[in-house]
C-alpha cells in the first residue's frame, strides 16, 4: 500500500465521519479536527475505522501527533512498511 | 378643518366631547356642567376649556374636592328638574361618590314607587396606559355595569364621543359616560352635521367571518389593529364595539358569534368577575351550539397597574396578544 | 383500551408529523416497542408504546401533522382482549351499556366489572351540531384542534365528498429543504431556551477538579483494551455525575406546576452537537444502573443514532438532568442553560494543564472546570455546592467509578 492508497482510504473514513465535507480539498497540513469539526467521539470512531481498514491499533498516547492528513498518512505509512 | 367639500372635518375626541357639552348647554337651559376644575382650569383633561367664558359660572360650576358632595348635589338638581352633567375627574375618584351613585341615584325611581326619575349624567375619565400607576389607572366601567338602575356608556369613536351625551341627557334615568383618557388626543373625522347617536346598540366596526372580537372603548382600536394584522394572514376578524355596557346589547354579539363560531373578548378591565365574564356567560347561554372553540378572553393582568411603561404595557391587552390568541383559535380548526 | 397519543418530545414541541407506522391493526405490542416514527422540529424520533396489547386501530395517516396529545392509535390492552376472534381492524369499542347487568354469575367485588369505556370524543358544540346535521359519525373524524379536539372544519372535511382520504399526503419531511429543518430546530431551541431564561431563576456554581488520577487510570485502562473498547474521558465524568447525584438527589428531577419532583431513576440527557448545526440532548436511560463500559456503549449508540436519526421517544422525553461537555473545544468553562422542566445542568470544559497546589507542593495537573447551573426554585447553592464537591471527590477515586 503506497501513501496515495493510504490517503484514499483515510479520506473515505473521514467522509463517513463528516459526510458534508470534502476531505480531499483539505490542505495536507491543515488541522482536521478544526477543519472538519471532529470531536473526541468522531476521533475515536476514526481510529476504530483505521484499525479495521489497516489493522493498526493507534495507542491513545499517539493521538496528539495525528492532527493533519500528512501526519496521519505518514504515521500509517511508517507502520505499514 | 379639512374635507369640508364632502362634509367631513377633523377633530380630536376631546373636541368632540366639548362640542357635545356645548350643544347640550345651547339646546336646553336646564343643562349645566359641574365638577372639579371644570371652570377656570378648563377641566383636568381640558375638555371644558373655554366653556366658562361662553356660558358663565352659573352653568359651568367649579366644585369643592368632594365627590360625594357634588354628585349628591347633581342628584338633587336632577330631582329638582334640572339636567346636570357632573364631571368626576376620573373613575378612581368616583369611589368617593359610589354611595351617591349606587345607593341613591340608581334606586330612587324604585324607592319612590316610580315617582322620581333621576335624569343625571355623570362623565368620568377611565383607563390606564398613561403611566399614572395603580391609583389613577383603573378601568372600572365593567364593575359599574353590575348595578341595575344606571346605564353605562363607553364611547370609543369620535362619533360616539360627540353623540352619546345628548342621548344620555334625554334619558330619564342616571347615565354614566366613561371616556378613556387615552383617547382624548385621538384625531378623526366627523360629518359636519354629526349629532346625537343611539345608546342601545353595539356596532360591528369591522366585518369578518373567522372570529368575533368583542370589545369596547380603547380596546376597540387595539382590536382593529389586530384585525388588520390578522387579515394579512387570511384571518378575517369581526370587531364589535359594545358601546354600552349596561344594558348589554347581546343580540349583536350573539349574531356575530353565530356567524364566526368563535369569540374573543378584549377587556381592559380585570378578568375575575368582570364584564368579560358576563359576555362569556351570555355567549354560553345564547350561542353554545354555535361555538367551535372555547370563548377566549384577553383582559388586564390582575395586578395593581405598574408605573413603569414596559410593565404597564405588559399588563394591559395589546394588539400582538390579540393577534396571537385569535390566530390560535382559528388555526386550531383551519 | 388505551389511547396512544402524540407524545410531547420536549417542552417546546407543539405538534409532530407521523412519518410511518411500524405496526398495523391486529399486531401485538409490548411496552417499549417502537410503533411509529414521528418527525419533530428536531429530528425523526422512534415512538414507543407504553402498554402491552393489540393494536386496535390506527387513527392518523402517515404524512399528517398532528398536535401533541392527539389520539393516534387505540391499543387494546391485555385486560380487555378476551375475545380475539373476528377482529375487524376498523371496529370500534362497543358502548358499555349492556355489559354490566349481564355479569351476574360470580359475586365479584364491583371494582373490576366496568369494562373500559370508549374514549370520550372531544368536539366543539358547533362541530357536533354540524355532524348531526350531515350524518357524520364523529368517531370517524380526525380532530386537528388542541388535544385532538374536533372542530367544525374537521367535520366538514370528513363530510365533503370532494376531499376523500386519498388526498395526496404532504411531501415527506425528507424532501424538506435542509434550511427549513435547520430553521425549525433553531426555533425549537429558541423556544426552550427562552422559556428557561424566562422562567428559571438559575444559579451557577463552578469548581476546578484535578483530573490526573482519573486520566492516568483511564490511560492505563485504555492501553490494555482493544481500540473498540476504549473509553472516552467524558464517560467517567458522566459516571461521577451519576454517583454525585446519589448524594444530592434533588438536582435530578423536574420543576412542574410550581412543585419540585425528584426523579428516582437518572436519565442523563447528554448534549450532542449535530454536524449540520443545532443540538439535541437525548437521555442515557437509567444511567444509575450502568458502569463505565455500559455507559460508553450506550453513549456511542446514542451519538450515532442522534446523528443518523433513530432516537426513541423515551430518550427524548425522559431526561432528568442534562450534561454538556464542550471540552473538545478550547473553552474552559460552560455556563449552561437548564432544559425545562429539568432543574439542573452540569457543564464540563476542556481539561487544561495548570499549576495546582496539593499538600504544600505546586505541580502541573490536568484541571477540569466543572459547573452546575441549577434552578433556585428547586435547590439552593449549598446543595449545589455539595454536588460539585461530591463530583470532584468521585473523580479522585477512578477505580471505584
Amino acid at each position: 500500500m503506497n501513501s496515495d492508497d493510504i490517503r484514499t482510504v483515510v479520506f473515505e473514513i473521514l467522509r463517513r465521519i463528516a459526510p458534508e465535507s470534502d476531505p480531499s480539498a483539505l490542505d495536507p497540513n491543515e488541522n482536521i479536527r478544526q477543519a472538519l469539526d471532529i470531536d473526541s467521539f468522531d476521533a475515536l470512531n476514526f481510529f476504530v475505522r483505521v484499525n479495521e481498514q489497516f489493522g493498526i491499533s493507534v495507542p491513545e498516547s499517539d493521538y496528539g501527533g495525528l492532527n493533519t492528513v500528512s501526519e496521519i498518512v505518514g504515521y500509517l505509512s511508517a507502520r505499514l512498511g | 378643518m379639512t374635507g369640508t367639500e364632502i362634509g367631513l372635518r377633523t377633530l380630536t375626541y376631546r373636541d368632540a366631547v366639548r362640542e357635545a357639552i356645548r350643544e347640550a348647554l345651547q339646546k336646553d337651559e336646564r343643562d349645566f356642567l359641574m365638577g372639579e376644575d371644570v371652570g377656570h382650569y378648563g377641566g383636568c383633561f381640558a375638555v371644558s376649556k373655554g366653556l366658562l367664558e361662553e356660558f358663565g359660572p352659573e352653568r359651568i360650576r367649579d366644585t369643592p374636592l368632594s365627590e360625594s358632595g357634588f354628585v349628591g348635589a347633581g342628584i338633587g338638581a336632577a330631582l329638582g328638574g334640572m339636567r346636570p352633567i357632573v364631571e368626576v375627574m376620573t373613575v378612581n375618584f368616583s369611589m368617593l361618590a359610589a354611595d351617591q351613585i349606587i345607593n341613591n341615584a340608581s334606586v330612587y325611581l324604585y324607592m319612590s314607587g316610580g315617582q322620581f326619575n333621576v335624569p343625571l349624567v355623570i362623565r368620568m375619565a377611565t383607563g390606564g396606559g398613561r403611566q399614572l400607576a395603580a391609583q389613577h389607572s383603573r378601568c372600572l366601567e365593567g364593575w359599574y355595569a353590575h348595578i341595575p338602575g344606571i346605564k353605562i356608556l363607553s364611547p370609543a369613536t369620535i362619533e360616539d364621543a360627540r353623540g352619546m351625551l345628548w342621548t344620555a341627557l334625554e334619558d330619564p334615568d342616571p347615565v354614566l359616560i366613561f371616556e378613556n383618557s387615552g383617547l382624548y388626543n385621538m384625531e378623526g373625522t366627523l360629518a359636519a352635521d354629526a349629532g346625537p347617536v343611539d345608546i342601545h346598540r353595539a356596532r360591528v366596526r369591522r366585518a369578518g367571518r373567522d372570529v368575533s372580537i368583542i370589545t369596547y372603548s380603547a380596546g376597540l382600536f387595539k382590536s382593529l389593529e389586530a384585525a388588520q394584522i390578522l387579515a394579512a394572514e387570511g384571518i378575517e376578524a369581526e370587531v364589535i364595539d359594545l358601546r354600552t355596557l349596561r344594558p348589554l346589547d347581546e343580540g349583536t354579539f350573539l349574531d356575530s358569534v353565530a356567524r364566526t363560531h368563535r369569540a374573543l373578548i378584549v377587556d381592559e378591565g380585570w378578568r375575575s368577575g368582570g364584564i368579560s365574564a358576563e359576555i362569556a356567560s351570555r355567549i354560553m347561554e345564547g350561542a353554545f351550539y354555535e361555538l367551535d372553540a372555547p370563548v377566549a378572553r384577553l383582559c388586564s393582568l390582575e395586578a395593581p397597574m405598574p408605573y413603569a411603561k414596559h410593565m404597564e404595557t405588559a399588563v394591559m391587552p395589546q394588539a400582538d396578544r390579540i393577534v396571537d390568541l385569535a390566530r390560535r383559535m382559528v388555526g386550531a380548526h383551519g | 383500551m388505551a389511547e396512544f397519543r402524540m407524545p410531547s418530545l420536549g417542552s417546546d414541541m407543539e405538534a409532530g408529523t407521523l412519518i410511518e407506522w411500524r405496526v398495523k391493526p391486529g399486531d401485538r405490542v409490548q411496552r417499549r416497542d417502537v410503533i411509529a416514527v414521528v418527525e419533530t422540529e428536531k429530528a425523526a424520533i422512534e415512538i414507543e408504546v407504553y402498554e402491552d396489547g393489540i393494536v386496535e386501530a390506527l387513527l392518523v395517516q402517515p404524512g399528517r401533522k398532528v398536535a401533541v396529545g392527539t389520539v393516534m392509535a387505540i391499543i387494546r390492552t391485555e385486560a380487555a382482549t378476551e375475545p380475539p376472534v373476528a377482529f375487524e381492524p376498523s371496529s370500534r369499542p362497543e358502548p358499555v351499556k349492556k355489559a354490566a347487568p349481564e355479569k351476574k354469575a360470580a359475586p365479584e367485588p364491583p371494582t373490576i366489572q366496568a369494562p373500559p369505556e370508549a374514549p370520550r370524543i372531544k368536539a366543539s358544540p358547533y362541530a357536533r351540531r354540524l355532524a348531526a346535521e350531515r350524518g357524520v359519525d364523529l368517531r370517524r373524524v380526525e380532530g386537528t384542534g388542541p388535544a385532538g379536539a374536533i372542530g367544525a372544519a374537521d367535520v366538514q372535511r370528513t363530510a365533503s365528498p370532494t376531499t376523500p382520504e386519498a388526498k395526496p399526503a404532504p411531501p415527506p419531511p425528507a424532501g424538506k429543504p435542509a434550511s427549513d429543518s435547520r430553521a425549525a430546530m433553531r426555533r425549537a431551541i429558541a423556544a426552550a431556551m427562552a422559556r428557561s431564561k424566562r422562567e428559571i431563576p438559575h444559579y451557577y456554581l463552578q469548581t476546578r477538579i484535578d483530573m490526573r488520577r482519573t486520566l492516568d487510570w483511564l490511560a492505563a485502562e485504555n492501553l490494555r483494551r482493544p481500540i473498540q473498547e476504549r473509553i472516552l474521558p467524558v464517560v467517567p465524568l458522566i459516571r461521577a455525575v451519576v454517583l454525585a447525584l446519589g448524594e444530592v438527589p434533588e438536582l435530578n428531577g423536574f420543576w412542574i406546576d410550581g412543585s419540585h419532583r425528584i426523579a428516582e431513576a437518572i436519565h442523563l440527557g447528554f448534549v450532542i452537537n449535530l454536524r449540520q448545526g443545532g443540538l439535541i440532548a437525548p437521555a442515557l436511560l437509567n444511567a444509575e444502573e450502568k458502569r463505565l463500559d455500559e455507559l460508553m456503549a450506550d453513549l456511542r449508540d446514542l451519538i450515532t443514532r442522534a446523528r443518523s436519526g433513530g432516537l426513541r421517544s423515551s430518550e427524548m422525553t425522559d431526561a432528568t438532568i442534562t450534561v454538556t461537555s464542550l471540552g473538545d473545544l478550547g473553552v474552559e468553562t460552560v455556563f449552561g442553560i437548564i432544559y425545562p422542566p429539568q432543574v439542573a445542568l452540569v457543564g464540563f470544559g476542556k481539561i487544561i494543564d495548570q499549576p495546582w497546589c496539593e499538600n504544600g507542593m505546586i505541580g502541573v495537573r490536568p484541571i477540569l472546570t466543572a459547573t452546575l447551573s441549577a434552578d433556585h426554585r428547586a435547590t439552593d447553592g449549598h446543595r449545589g455546592g455539595l454536588f460539585l464537591d461530591a463530583l470532584g471527590r468521585r473523580l479522585q477515586e477512578p477505580s471505584k467509578l
